[in-house]
């Protein structure tokens, strides 16, 4: 021991090595702490404070109103109405399962659901959009959010958000050209034109809703305000306001009239059908609707599951297709003109060379007759269109069948082929011709080859023809302008909330077909007289009808169902502006059912534009 | 000056002019020390002002006059103390560890209760945490004892004795329980032991030992179901080590910690230091002080006071040397020690690189106890310092 007296303290080696031992200690750890501090802040300094800043803000997320759906005349058809919904961010929720139980528990209370119902919309909410919050119920009233907010420790997670819900004044008209809105799912936020949107956003999901999304949708704005450690807002602590930019409202070239009259002509037959009508130089659609339909507004509730059956699980009346985009249909004696532009445009005949139409022909082992075998007499152009001889046309039809020339003159006028029509909605069809079956017969599928009979069967639009009300729209728009192929649109204008004009839609003429006029006119002379003539099929409709017209009937065989109705109409005569079309599934001759709608359909124009007729469907 | 002693009428070797300086025991008081503690007190005092100023509702400085109540009271303790000759205390060893153990003991008996730890004494203006004070006791009391015994017993015997001597007080503190507070007890024994010879053999077998008993207590006594630590301690001395894996529980609060500090950036964020002003960083007037010097003044005011403590121990370390006996040298290497210790832990602490141990940083986090008995601590190595000068003995040139 070195301490041999208290009085005389250590002055020797070992101290001082204790001492220095000691300080050598400190000169590390302060060290340590030094190059920690060094760390910390002037290193990784930027990373701390985003994480701090992030930590003491919360963002919320101001919802934009979507823009409204106007129709051509500025009439509303659709809206929003707010509401306040009740929403969870299941990330907040406690982790424990059994405070995460007494929370929904609670919640369920305030909601009036039981905790069932509770678990089993959060679970369904998940797998459309995981991580959005989950809306449990909509229409809360002020009583709630005042409960919800003053005792907030119990609800981590729950907010009352005021949202917009899309709102139909007129409920059910033009449900299916407007569509409706519904939350994103994983898959559309991976797409491009949803690039910056979240979990919860919503978009258009059909209809005019989805395909101009990125005028009605605007832009959320958000609020950050300062909170604390418990997530409360800290007095003044509002930092950052972005105010949300609405969405546009959109006009469309929709006349809301005719629209109604299309529709309450269709709902009084009682038959599923369709309908469409649409200015034959610009292609802007005054009508476009489809029978059965539906009221969007269940689309902005939880539906029930009747309403679930009613709208998916229907394959017959299936009221979420739109028959008149996405119908695939025989036409019938509408297609005729596709038949006689061929013959005429390839010389197979003259408007003005007389046919025998002794009521039936045979070709091959097969006999082709008129409807109810009435026998014509002698037949040219202009009367075979006005009595719908079939034979005058079976005619055509079999001296066309070896060559494809009656395709491609259906294939030019827009029969077959997608008319690029401005809603996402547009199905498939079909135009028979020798390749398809002959490949068909190829691989077996089909017993016989390409024949005469098939061709014979087109030229009247019966057999395998696939078309649908636009196409047939788009091709008697054609002959009504002399060749012009119109792009169809219901999207007329973008406006701002005060009405300014932000960007007009006119697409161009996608193509056009040569239309000698001397056979436009005689066509047309025909479908006049079909229409109003003393022995037209759809006189004892429209012989009345106070403005001329060219149109014609036609009554397709479809196979497994009785005969479907069908009328076109280019009016008026002898200037045809618009082109309308309307079909009645298993409604008969063309005069019986489609006329009268189509008929319903004009003298709503019509009657409108009473006094500037000509200009009915222009938008100069 | 020559003038003025000229005109002492009876110039006498023992009755020399005595400057006010000296009649308050303050000239050879060492400067850097007394710079040291009051910049840090400042500092504090300045700290707790600035952050805590929505804290307690109506009262905007609370914490901030009570610290400089405190501060006060604890300057005038430091230099009463400086006037004493410490070496007074050696003779009260007794007496010093007695009261000591008592007063812990009281605790259990008067205590209040604070989170379930009694810790304290209720009394009229504050409430007294003698085990605060403790921690200078006991360096007193076991520096007399191990002078005292230096000549009794075989090393080994002496050693056992001094570790008996330290760790009861110590093992009274853990119950409270307060196991920062405890391992402060335990540092400042083996400090004392340190200076005072103990061989460094034993030191390595107290070392096996201390590594055998921290694999008992964290690891075999929870294994076979007889857990010594309460959960919570256990957590916290063990989540620093992933903090990201307890970030909602232990880990929250030293992870809010490092992100205020790291914030802080170099220059520090003044007012718009949210961190700990928004109490994401909890207990930020007192074991979470470091944070908020961090985050206010960035690198610059965190340095500046790392600096304080570094230079508050280095003017320690040079009063064990300085001292003009074997007593002052245990009492001082024992301070200094614990001063130390107590720093490192809780700055670490703060910095996430050290266990959460409850262990208030000397002279900067809000509390009576610690402030009075860091300054009393102080008073201590000032005396020592200044009896080493007016023995005229020890200058020891560094």
């Amino acid at each position: 021991m070195y301490l041999r007296s208290d009085q005389q303290p250590p002055r020797g080696s070992r101290l001082a090595l204790r001492v220095a031992v000691c300080g050598g200690v400190a000169v590390a750890l302060f060290g340590v702490l030094f190059f920690r501090l060094w760390n910390l802040q002037v290193l990784d300094g930027d990373e701390y404070l985003a994480e701090a800043k992030n930590n003491r803000t919360r963002e919320f997320k101001v919802i934009a109103p979507r823009g409204d759906i106007l129709d051509r005349d500025g009439e509303v058809l659709v809206d929003n109405r707010t509401s306040l919904a009740l929403q969870l961010n299941t990330q907040k929720l406690p982790e424990k399962p059994a405070e995460e139980r007494a929370e929904l528990a609670r919640l369920a209370g305030l909601a009036h659901m039981t905790i069932r119902q509770v678990r089993r919309t959060i679970k369904e909410s998940e797998e459309v959009a995981a991580g959005a919050p989950v809306t449990l119920r909509q229409d809360v009233g002020f009583d709630l959010i005042a409960y919800i907010e003053e005792n907030q420790d119990e609800f981590p997670g729950v907010t009352v958000q005021r949202v917009f819900v899309r709102h139909y004044p007129h409920e059910t008209l033009a449900a299916h050209v407007l569509g409706n809105v519904g939350e994103i799912t994983e898959e559309e936020l991976k797409e491009g034109r949803y690039k910056g949107l979240e979990p919860g956003d919503e978009i258009g999901q059909a209809g005019v809703e989805d395909a101009y999304d990125g005028f009605l949708r605007g832009e959320p704005g958000r609020t950050r305000i300062q909170v604390n450690a418990l997530g409360q807002p800290t007095p003044g602590g509002q930092l950052v306001s972005t105010p949300p930019t609405p969405g546009d409202n959109l006009k469309l070239t929709i006349d809301a009239d005719a629209q109604s009259a299309g529709e309450g002509g269709l709902a009084v037959r009682g038959l599923p059908g369709a309908f469409i009508s649409m200015n034959i130089e610009n292609g802007q659609i005054l009508a476009l609707g489809s029978n059965p339909t539906y009221d969007p507004t269940v689309f902005t509730e939880p539906m029930t599951q009747q309403q679930v059956n009613e709208l998916y699980r229907d394959p017959v009346l299936a009221p979420l297709v739109n028959r008149a985009t996405e119908g695939a249909y025989p036409t019938g004696s509408i297609f005729k003109i596709v038949t006689a532009l061929a013959a005429l445009e390839n010389g197979k005949i003259t408007p003005d060379e007389v046919i025998a139409d002794g009521g039936q022909i045979e070709i091959g082992d097969q006999t082709f007759q008129n409807a109810g075998g009435v026998a014509h007499g002698s037949v040219e152009l202009r009367r075979a269109l006005e009595v719908s001889s079939d034979v005058y046309f079976y005619l055509l039809g079999l001296e066309m069948w070896e060559t494809d020339e009656l395709q491609e003159e259906a294939h030019t006028l827009g029969i077959g082929r997608p008319a690029n029509l401005d809603l996402p909605e547009e199905g498939e069809s079909l135009l028979p011709d020798k390749e398809w079956r002959n490949q068909l017969y190829k691989e077996g599928l089909t017993e016989r080859p390409w024949s005469a009979g098939d061709n014979v069967q087109l030229a009247t639009g019966q057999g395998d023809l696939q078309t649908n009300p636009l196409q047939m729209a788009v091709a008697y728009a054609a002959l009504g302008n002399g060749g012009k192929i119109v792009a169809p649109h219901v999207g007329m204008e973008v406006e701002d909330a005060a009405g300014r004009v932000l960007k007009e839609f006119d697409p161009k003429i996608q193509r056009e077909v040569h239309i000698d006029p001397g056979y436009r006119t005689a066509i047309l002379e025909g479908l006049h007289a079909a229409a109003q003539g003393g022995e037209g099929t759809a006189t004892g409709v429209f012989g009345g009808f106070p403005i001329d017209i060219a149109g014609k009937t036609g009554t397709a065989e479809r196979p497994g169902h009785a005969d479907q109705s069908w009328f076109a109409a280019l009016s008026p005569y002898p200037d045809p502006r618009i082109v309308t079309i309307a079909t009645v599934e298993e409604g008969g001759f063309g005069a019986e059912s489609a006329a009268p709608v189509v008929l319903d359909i004009l003298e709503a124009l019509y009657e409108k534009h009473a006094s500037a007729v000509s200009s009915a469907g222009g938008t100069e | 000056m020559y003038a003025t002693r000229t005109r002492q009428a009876r110039p006498e070797p023992f009755a020399v002019h005595v400057g006010i300086g000296e009649r308050l025991g303050l000239a050879h008081m060492d400067w850097p020390l007394t710079i040291a503690a009051l910049g840090l007190i400042a500092f504090s005092v300045l700290t707790l002002g600035q952050a805590t100023q929505s804290d307690v509702p109506g009262d905007p400085n609370y914490f901030l006059e009570r610290q400089a109540i405190y501060a006060i009271l604890g300057i005038v303790g430091m230099v009463v103390l400086t006037r004493i000759d410490y070496s007074r205390f050696r003779e009260l060893r007794v007496g010093i560890y007695t009261f000591l153990c008592a007063s812990i003991s009281l605790v259990f008996v008067f205590g209040f209760a604070a989170r379930g730890s009694r810790r304290s004494f209720e009394l009229p203006f504050f409430s007294f945490q003698p085990s605060e004070l403790g921690k200078l006791l006991l360096v007193l009391a076991l520096a007399g004892f191990v002078i005292d015994g230096a000549r009794r017993g075989s090393p080994i015997q002496r050693t056992v004795r001094y570790l008996i001597l330290g760790l009861a007080p110590a093992a009274l503190v853990f119950l409270q329980p307060d196991l920062g507070t405890s391992l402060v007890f335990g540092v400042a024994t083996l400090a004392v032991m340190y200076f005072g010879g103990v061989p460094w053999a034993h030191f390595a077998v107290i070392g096996g030992a201390l590594v055998a008993l921290i694999a008992l207590v964290l690891v075999i006594a929870p294994a076979v179901g007889t857990p010594i630590l309460k959960g919570y301690q256990e957590e916290r001395l063990t989540s620093f080590t992933n903090p990201d894996e307890h970030a909602d529980g232990a880990g929250y609060q030293q992870n809010q910690s490092v992100v205020a500090i790291g914030a802080g950036q170099l220059a520090g964020r003044g007012d718009k230091a949210t961190q700990t002003r928004l109490d994401f960083v909890p207990e930020r007037h007192t074991d979470f002080i470091f944070a908020v010097i961090g985050e206010r003044y960035g690198f610059m005011g965190a340095a500046f006071v790392l600096s304080l403590y570094a230079l508050l121990f280095w003017r320690a370390l040079r009063i064990v040397t300085l001292s003009k006996n074997s007593y002052g040298t245990l009492v001082a290497g024992g301070i200094a020690v614990s001063l130390l210790f107590q720093t490192f832990v809780n700055v670490g602490m703060n910095l996430g690189i050290m266990p959460i141990t409850g262990i208030p940083l000397p002279l900067m986090s809000y509390g009576g106890s610690s402030v009075l008995a860091t300054f009393l601590a102080v008073g201590v190595l000032q005396s020592i310092n200044v009896q080493a000068h007016l023995s005229q003995k020890g200058r020891f040139a560094w």
